[in-house]
């Protein structure tokens, strides 16, 4: 029966640790906006544009960076 | 992906969709509708950011034509660091709202205005909000030049003071998230623990099951002291108050469940009735949740802040400034341009004023002012630029202190659901009493039951079936009421609704349209040229009439015009290509003045002296007027207050059902004094309006509802905000208020049900740990899934789905 004690501080660890992610996601602001990021998460990536530029070794990889957005796409 | 098919878009234009007339512009391939629209496309063109129109057709918004000095005062360090949310190291963080905002690709260019400048690092939209948030590097770019730059492409932002309660709102949905997600944790976690007693109590040992005791009455703490907490506070505010609400019984139950379980575990009576107790918290909060569902982007609240602009050009000393509108003194020098905003009573200096109070008073047409007088703050100004002179400061100004007064007062709160407030008193008075007689019988029967029976009593009475219905009825009903146009704030208000028995309407702007008056040309018909030529003339001047035949000419072709000349409150005339054109007023132009019956506005057109005939202008209702009356009829009295004369009684006579009463030349506090003199005779009144000049009759009326074009924009304080094409809707709303209302009844049948099947073992004090577990989750779901569908399913029949 001494198993149990285990299998129940296990589980009371993983379920804690989920507790403190959810609290973590909150505060961090991941539940302001429940709408934007479901469409946000549908943009392509930035690929090379359509007229200029046909050299593809330059494609830039996850360009469509909204938190660090810079100037490489030309 | 390309979308190279300039064919399919003949007739509308590429960016914004909309049609582009008899002249469309034609450029690269693409027809545009304006100047305006080839310009936004050219800057994303020449940036690549021609994705754009890929996520949707025509996804642009025309850009509003504005002059170079419209923004100047962002300039001004003390003007826009009232702006600016945060700003170190030459970093500025700044959050606008941006009103235009509406689809998908929206969200990606705001979200790439990087690729427009370099200055700008990072912007992110938050759009049910309308929001966005931009960091920008100040040495790159100013604060003025980056509005400048998003309203180049069309999303000028509303600029005005910060409303501090966004963030406090963020604050508070984030405690309850937090809350929430703790109960459902302790929910789960508790009911893991409480599995052996469901099932038979041979399998596990003593030692495990007093240890899952008191892991469960470990668990059960946050439940009750940080998620259950709001419950207890809005039963001491009831109380405080002298009301029973109906959180006095859940908190009091709460309490009971927590206190016995507790006991049952620590003297190793029993395993306590944990399991329901965080279930009944977390049923609540969810209903919570439901209930306080809000509309992000609508602001209920409207201060005259939001509309009013934030700074003003002064003259001090010679030297124009621009000052925010917050230090205006008495006796300062106010510069006001064509479009701008008187912001405190003043006197006009010089110049002649052509002042639009519509924001007022709904009445579109301005009133001109001379020299000398007086000029109420609100107003917006059409026409050259005039200099006035502030009399008073804008707090003190007139319609603001209309406006406050009737703002200031939170009315919501008195009147929270008191349906369920008035259910709340009699079923706590009634579970006491049923408690006192048990406590009674078994005083007779058998003392050591007492205990046991009294608090199961109160454990399985806890009404939180009963707490959930109205959350769910009228939550659903503000959602299904919301995708129609039709938006609450708060689902009390569908309960307020249904116990209105009439209804009182504003005229102009609410059963009229606002942007759509008929025009009538009434002459002979107009050749090619003519139509340029008053087009042309009509195009010079910013009056709205003017304007407003302009735009019903669809004439693109424009001549030359010189030798404008404008006379106030007459018309205006010019020289177009040779010709001196006329328009305005009968006296102006040199018509025979009509006959006395004609009421309507109109404006005559001449050429050379040749009267060709003039426009005549009607307010248009809205189109199923008559049928949403007629309805409504049945259940409400009807009548009309309107600011204008009666010179459309008799028309609005045959839309109006018969014996509705009619008033005429009302004043903003004629139509308070009419609706509290209705009130007087314990009618429940709603008011539909939309100006300022009824913000004190929507706020005395039971159930404001303010009507608007957009629903985004400018609207004076309300319980609900109806979009002027859900107006056709109106009966079906207001009906479906008193179907919501029974629904809710019906929900409470099943709760007590539920209550009764419990009481009957709790009294006999054969309550068990298992049962209520059952029964109170039970209770709870049905009512939610019975409400919700109900309601849905009505809603689909009286074609509100």
């Amino acid at each position: 029966m001494s198993v149990i004690w285990i299998l129940v501080g296990f589980s009371v660890f993983v379920a804690v640790s989920f507790l403190f992610l959810f609290i973590w996601a909150v505060r961090n602001g991941q539940y302001d906006d429940k709408y934007t990021p479901s469409v946000r998460i549908l943009f392509d990536d930035e690929k090379k544009n359509i007229t200029t530029n046909q050299t593809s070794g330059n494609n830039v990889k996850g360009s469509v960076d909204y938190g660090n957005a810079n100037d490489q796409v030309r | 992906m390309m979308r190279n098919a300039p064919e399919e878009n003949i007739k509308n234009c590429f960016h914004c969709g909309a049609p582009s007339g008899e002249m469309p512009i034609s450029h690269d391939g693409k027809v545009f509708c304006c100047n305006g629209c080839k310009a936004v496309y050219e800057i994303l063109r020449g940036k690549q950011l021609y994705r754009y129109y890929d996520f949707g057709e025509h996804p642009g918004v025309t850009p509003s034509i504005s002059t170079n000095a419209k923004f100047a005062f962002l300039d001004e360090p003390n003007v826009n660091k009232k702006l600016i949310d945060f700003s170190e190291d030459g970093i500025v963080v700044v959050s606008l709202r941006i009103p235009q905002m509406h689809c998908s690709s929206c969200i990606w260019l705001l979200e790439n205005l990087h690729n427009l400048h370099k200055g700008i690092f990072y912007s992110r939209v938050d759009f049910l909000k309308k929001r966005l948030l931009i960091k920008f590097v100040e040495n790159k770019i100013s604060f003025r030049q980056v509005v400048e730059l998003i309203s180049s492409i069309g999303y000028e932002p509303e600029l005005g003071l910060k409303e501090s309660d966004s963030s406090h709102r963020t604050k508070v949905e984030r405690s309850f998230y937090l809350k929430i997600g703790v109960a459902a944790f302790c929910f789960g976690n508790i009911m893991l623990f409480s599995l052996p007693e469901y099932l038979s109590s041979s399998t596990i040992d003593i030692s495990s099951r007093t240890l899952f005791g008191y892991i469960n009455l470990l668990l059960s703490f946050p439940v009750v002291f940080f998620s259950g907490m709001i419950f207890f506070i809005s039963a001491i505010n009831g109380l405080r108050s002298k009301a029973i609400n109906i959180d006095v019984p859940i908190a009091l139950g709460i309490a009971i469940v927590f206190l016995r379980s507790a006991v049952d575990v620590l003297l190793q009576t029993g395993p306590g009735y944990f399991d329901s107790l965080s279930g009944l918290v977390f049923f609540l909060l969810i209903g919570r949740l439901f209930q306080n569902k809000t509309y992000d982007n609508l602001n209920f609240e409207r201060k005259y802040q939001a509309y009013f602009p934030l700074a003003v050009s002064v003259r001090r000393n010679g030297n124009d400034t621009t000052i925010p509108i917050t230090l205006i003194r008495p006796g300062e020098r106010m510069i006001i341009r064509n479009n701008e905003i008187v912001p405190a009573d003043s006197v006009l200096m010089t110049g002649i004023a052509n002042i639009d109070y519509s924001f007022v008073t709904g009445e579109s047409k301005p009133s001109v002012k001379s020299v000398g007088d007086l000029i109420y703050a609100g107003g917006k100004h059409l026409g050259s630029v005039i200099q006035l002179e502030a009399i008073k400061e804008v707090s003190e100004s007139e319609f603001i202190q209309l406006w406050n007064e009737f703002g200031a007062i939170d009315k919501i709160k008195s009147r929270l659901l008191t349906l369920s407030t008035t259910i709340g008193k009699y079923f706590t008075f009634g579970i006491l009493l049923i408690a006192l007689s048990t406590a009674f019988a078994w005083w007779l029967i058998d003392p050591g039951k007492i205990l046991d029976s009294v608090t199961a009593i109160l454990i399985i009475a806890c009404p939180c079936a009963l707490a959930l219905a109205a959350p769910f009825v009228f939550g659903t009903t503000l959602r299904l009421f919301g995708k129609k146009g039709f938006y609450l704030k708060h689902s009390s208000v569908v309960e307020a609704l249904s116990k209105t028995d009439m209804i009182v309407f504003d005229k102009t702007g609410t059963i009229t349209h606002t942007e759509r008056t008929s025009i009538r040309f009434n002459g002979n018909s107009l050749s090619k040229e003519q139509r340029i030529q008053v087009a042309s003339l009509a195009r010079s001047s910013t009056h709205p009439l003017s304007r407003s035949i302009y735009d019903c000419l669809q004439v693109r072709d424009i001549s030359e015009v010189t030798n404008f000349e404008e006379v106030e409150a007459a018309g205006i005339c010019a020289r177009v290509g040779g010709a001196k054109v006329q328009l305005g007023s009968a006296s102006f132009v040199g018509a025979k003045s009509p006959d006395n019956n004609i009421k309507q506005t109109s404006v005559y057109a001449a050429v050379d002296g040749n009267i060709l005939g003039r426009f005549e202008f009607e307010n248009v209702y809205r189109d199923r007027l008559e049928e949403v009356l007629g309805n409504l009829n049945t259940s409400h009295s009807i009548s009309l207050l309107s600011g204008d004369d009666d010179g459309e009684r008799e028309k609005l006579k045959e839309i109006f059902p018969n014996f509705s009463e009619m008033q005429f030349n009302q004043s903003p506090s004629d139509k308070l004094s009419y609706i509290k003199s209705l009130q007087s005779k314990n009618r429940n009144v709603i008011m539909i309006g939309d100006g300022l000049n009824d913000a004190g009759a929507l706020w005395q009326s039971d159930v404001a509802i303010a009507v608007t074009e957009d629903v985004s924009s400018f609207s004076p304080a309300c319980d609900g905000i109806l979009n002027a094409y859900a107006f056709n809707d109106l009966d079906r709303f207001i009906r479906f208020a008193s179907t919501a209302k029974l629904v809710v009844y019906w929900s409470f049948v099943i709760s007590f049900i539920y209550n009764i099947i419990g009481l009957y073992f709790a009294m006999r004090g054969e309550l068990s740990p298992i049962l209520a577990a059952i029964l109170m989750p039970l209770s709870s779901i049905s009512v939610v899934i019975f409400s919700t569908f109900v309601t849905q399913y009505l809603a689909k029949r009286k074609g509100l789905l």
